[in-house]
C-alpha cells in the first residue's frame, strides 16, 4: 500500500498531534489542582445537608427551594435530622456564610462559571456603586 | 439486518426513556430524608383582598407614604423620568376608574386615589405570560417568579390597570444601596415587577407594609370568609371597583 502525500500528511499529523497537546505538555509538572480554601462559618458546623450532598447539589437544591418557596407557599424545610430551615437565600444561606467572596466565589471562579443570583439578590456584603 | 436495527432502536429508545424519567426526578426526594411544610406564623386565606378608603387616603401626601413604605421593603427604584417603578402609587378619579364626569363633585374632582395591582380573579396578566413567571396562587394572589420572566413584556400589554413596571435599566443604579431591605432581592434589567400583595410578609406572618403604614386607610384580609375584616367594611360601606366590565374580577375595593 501506498501512502501518498504521505510527507505532508505526517507533518500535519505531527503538528496537530503537537498543539492538541500542548496544554498537558505546558501543565506537565505544576501542582495538581487543590480545592480552594473556603472561609466557613464561625458559629455554625453543619449545613443545611452533608457537605458532600451541598457541595454537588446545592443548585438544585435552590432550584427546588425557590419553586416550593414562591410557587406552593410552602417555606420550610426539615432536613433528615429534623433540623427546620427558611427557604431562602438571603434569610438562611447568607446568615451563615456571610461573605460572597470569601465563599461562592472561590468555587465558581474556580470552576469557571458565573451564575446569575446575584444580579437580583443582595449579598450580605451589601452592594457598593 | 433488519431486525437488528429493530433491537438497536428499541433498547436506544428505552435508555433514552430511562435517561429522561432519572433526569425529572427531584434532588429533594431522592433520598435526602427530608420534608417541606408551611411556616406556622404565615397568615392564610382562601381568597386574599383589599379595601381602600379613599376618603381617608385621597390625598398625594398620603399615597406617597404609603409608597414609600411598600418600595422601602421591595426594594422598588425611584427612577426619575417616564421609565419609573411603580408597585403603588396616585392617580385621578377619571384614570383610576375609567368614567369621565364633567360635572362632578369637588371633593371627588381633587382626590387621589391608590392603585396597586388589584390581584385580578380571572388575571389577563396570567393568561398571556408565556414562561409562567407570572401565575395565581390558591390564595388569589397574582405573584411573580422573577427568576422565568423574560421581559417579553405580554404582562404589561394584557394587564387593563397598568399595575406592571418594566425594568428599562439596570435598577440597582436608582437604589439607595445602603438602605436596602436585605431579606428581599432586588431585580434585574430587563424584568417586569408589580405588587405582590407581600406575599413575603405573609409568610412571616405581617400584614402588608402599605397597610400597615395606612392608619386604617386600607384593610386587607380574606374576602371568602364572610366574618373577616374586609367583609365587614364591604358590607358597611359602597364601594366600587376599577374596570369591572372588563371582567378580570379585581380583589381591590375602593370606598368612594
Ligand atoms: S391588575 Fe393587572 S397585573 Fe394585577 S392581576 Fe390584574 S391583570 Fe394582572
Ligand atoms: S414580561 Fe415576564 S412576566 Fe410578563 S409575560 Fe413576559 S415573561 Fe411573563
Ligand atoms: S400590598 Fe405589599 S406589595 Fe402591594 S402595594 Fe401594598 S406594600 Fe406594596
Amino acid at each position: 500500500m501506498k501512502l501518498y502525500n504521505g510527507g505532508k500528511i505526517i507533518t500535519g499529523l505531527v503538528i496537530f498531534l503537537g498543539i492538541f497537546l500542548a496544554p498537558l505538555a505546558y501543565n506537565a509538572g505544576k501542582a495538581a489542582y487543590s480545592q480552594p480554601k473556603l472561609k466557613l462559618p464561625e458559629n455554625e458546623k453543619e449545613c443545611v445537608e452533608s457537605k458532600e450532598f451541598m457541595r454537588t447539589k446545592h443548585m438544585q437544591l435552590l432550584n427546588e427551594w425557590r419553586d416550593y418557596a414562591l410557587r406552593d407557599g410552602q417555606r420550610f424545610y426539615v432536613n433528615s435530622k429534623g433540623k427546620e430551615f427558611e427557604m431562602s437565600l438571603q434569610k438562611t444561606c447568607m446568615k451563615c456564610h456571610t461573605n460572597k467572596a470569601e465563599f461562592c466565589d472561590k468555587c465558581h471562579n474556580d470552576a469557571s462559571v458565573t451564575p446569575y443570583c446575584w444580579d437580583c439578590h443582595i449579598q450580605p456584603e451589601g452592594l457598593k456603586k | 439486518m433488519n431486525n437488528t436495527r429493530r433491537n438497536f432502536l428499541k433498547f436506544a429508545g428505552l435508555t433514552a426513556a430511562g435517561l429522561c424519567v432519572a433526569s425529572a426526578g427531584s434532588v429533594i426526594a431522592a433520598g435526602t430524608g427530608s420534608t417541606i411544610k408551611d411556616g406556622e406564623k404565615a397568615l392564610k386565606a382562601k381568597r386574599w383582598g383589599m379595601v381602600i378608603d379613599t376618603k381617608k387616603a385621597g390625598t398625594k401626601e398620603a399615597i406617597d407614604a404609603l409608597a414609600k413604605a411598600c418600595h422601602s421593603v421591595h426594594n422598588v427604584p425611584d427612577i426619575p423620568g417616564t421609565q419609573n417603578v411603580k408597585w403603588i402609587w396616585a392617580v385621578g378619579f377619571e384614570e383610576a376608574f375609567d368614567q369621565p364626569n364633567n360635572y362632578m363633585d369637588e371633593s371627588l374632582e381633587k382626590r387621589q386615589f391608590a392603585v396597586l395591582c388589584n390581584h385580578c380573579s380571572s388575571p389577563s396578566c396570567v393568561r398571556v405570560c408565556p414562561t409562567k413567571a407570572t401565575y395565581q396562587r390558591p390564595d388569589g394572589i397574582v405573584a411573580m417568579d422573577y427568576h422565568r420572566c423574560i421581559g417579553c413584556r405580554y404582562c404589561m400589554a394584557a394587564c387593563p390597570f397598568g399595575a406592571r413596571s418594566f425594568n428599562f435599566m439596570e435598577p440597582r443604579l436608582h437604589l439607595d444601596l445602603a438602605n436596602l431591605n436585605k431579606s428581599f432581592p432586588t431585580r434585574m434589567r430587563g424584568v417586569v415587577e408589580k405588587c405582590n400583595f407581600c406575599v413575603d410578609r405573609l409568610a412571616d406572618g405581617k400584614i402588608p407594609a402599605c397597610v400597615e403604614a395606612s392608619q386604617g386607610a386600607l384593610v386587607f384580609g380574606d374576602l371568602s370568609d364572610p366574618a373577616s375584616e374586609v367583609r365587614k367594611v364591604l358590607r358597611e360601606h359602597y364601594t366600587i371597583r376599577r374596570k369591572p366590565a372588563l371582567g378580570t374580577e379585581p380583589g381591590v375595593y375602593y370606598i368612594i
